[in-house]
């Protein structure tokens, strides 16, 4: 731990504060530090979106933000949003119209959703596209995944 | 992958981030949405790096008469939300929903971008097509730089061993100025398969392609054409664009006309 850095964040509600190596991304220090395992690791380099967390309120690729800069802020992630209901509708959309097989991009993809939810809750069926086209998923094709947010957005049934 | 090991610091004033950034093996942090993949893959491996993300002089969007200052580390997603981006840097805010994805334009800063000069991305070609000025400082003070003076080669700019790049200034369109921004990329977000940032001012013409060369290029001899058939044919004086995986340099070359026929009318 030659250069390991303090540093305190609120993860999830929880203030944590620890000894951060600097070359430690968020995602890793979430995941093997604090156990947090929803938030996956896919290409480490900020092409598959699959470890999406919210940092300060804003949508972030956990794997490209170093975790000794999220000193002092905000992190939550698919574990704290699950409890806190904030992702119910979603959830069940996904889970009714089948927007998951192997489920790897899902905690993520149900970020990206939840984050266009709040900032354009009327967004077309090719801004739904547009905002997760950071978010790879090799299983489903997309379809039932734009289907879902579509149906929470709009309300389609 | 992982990242090598390395220190961090992370300064309160641009004085002390000058004195961290003028050490052996050290590296600027900004955005890190370039920098931290290339951490991550070893293809970078500095000693120190520099988070200048303390530095709040560097943040924010700023109207000054018919100049607007946008400090370094504004993000992708502040610029594409600014009001008076949409106003008076038009092209700039055209730009950004093709810069990455939400997740990264959160994170990701013009700064680093320009100061990064990749050749298919977005903000160097916006800041030659505009004109702009980059704001450079160092030890030894200010000094600013023109964006055709700025973009060397690839990933090569103007800048010295511990500058610091810290606001680009553009000036404000006015009113009978116009200017398009077109992209090609396989994705949404993607790196540019070929793109142009167009702006037309007094009958003059700068048209900008990123993705087309080892730095952003302007089309002079395009630009100077009469109509749009000769502006066509004159675009294979002005690019060689380089083949890349999916695409030859014929193929690009077609792709720089198509773009351009459809800014033509606009401009």
């Amino acid at each position: 731990m030659e250069h390991a850095v303090e540093a305190t964040l609120t993860v999830n509600g929880t203030e944590v504060r620890r000894r951060i190596e600097p070359r430690q991304h968020l995602v890793d220090f979430l995941r093997d530090e604090l156990g947090l395992t929803g938030s996956h690791i896919g290409c480490e380099h900020g092409v598959c979106g699959a470890c999406t967390v919210r940092v300060n309120g804003e949508i972030v690729r956990g794997c490209l933000m170093l975790a000794v800069q999220a000193d002092g802020c905000q992190v939550e992630t698919i574990e704290g949003l699950s409890d806190s209901g904030e992702l119910a509708q979603l959830q069940k959309a996904f889970h009714e119209r089948n927007a998951l097989q192997c489920g790897f991009c899902t905690p993520a993809m149900l970020l990206a959703a939840r984050d266009l939810q709040l900032r354009n809750p009327r967004a077309s069926r090719e801004e739904i596209r547009a905002h997760l086209s950071g978010n790879y998923c090799r299983c489903t094709g997309y379809q039932a995944i734009v289907d879902a947010i579509e149906e929470v957005l709009h309300g389609k049934g | 992958m992982k990242a090598a090991s390395f220190a961090y610091a992370k300064p309160r004033a641009l004085e002390e981030a000058l004195d961290l950034a003028a050490r052996p093996g050290a590296k600027i942090l900004a955005g890190g949405q370039s920098l931290i993949p290339s951490l991550n893959m070893r293809l970078s491996s500095p000693e120190l790096l520099v988070d200048i993300n303390g530095l709040d002089e560097l943040k924010g969007i700023r109207l000054d008469k018919d100049v607007v200052r946008i400090g370094a580390l504004t993000t992708h997603a502040e610029i594409g939300r600014s009001d008076v981006v949409r106003k008076h840097l038009p092209l700039l805010s055209a730009a950004v929903p093709h810069i990455a994805h939400p997740a990264i334009r959160n994170r990701g800063t013009i700064g680093g971008s320009l100061a990064l000069a990749d050749p298919a991305a977005e903000y160097p070609a916006c800041a030659l097509a505009l004109d702009a000025t980059l704001v450079v400082t160092g030890k030894k003070g200010e000094r600013k730089i023109l964006a055709a003076d700025f973009f060397k080669g690839l990933f090569e700019t103007a800048l010295k061993p511990g500058e610091i790049l810290t606001a680009v200034q553009f000036k404000a369109q006015k009113m009978d100025e116009k200017s398009a921004f077109l992209e090609i990329a396989r994705r949404q977000g993607d790196y540019a398969t070929i793109g142009l940032a167009a702006f037309a001012t007094n009958g003059t013409k700068r048209l900008a392609y990123f993705g087309a060369g080892d730095r952003p290029i302007l089309a002079q001899y395009a630009a100077k054409a009469k109509d749009l058939e000769s502006a066509k044919a004159a675009l294979a004086k002005d690019l060689q664009p380089p083949a890349d995986l999916y695409h030859s340099s014929a193929t690009k070359l077609h792709l720089a006309r198509v773009l351009l026929e459809r800014a033509w009318n606009t401009l």
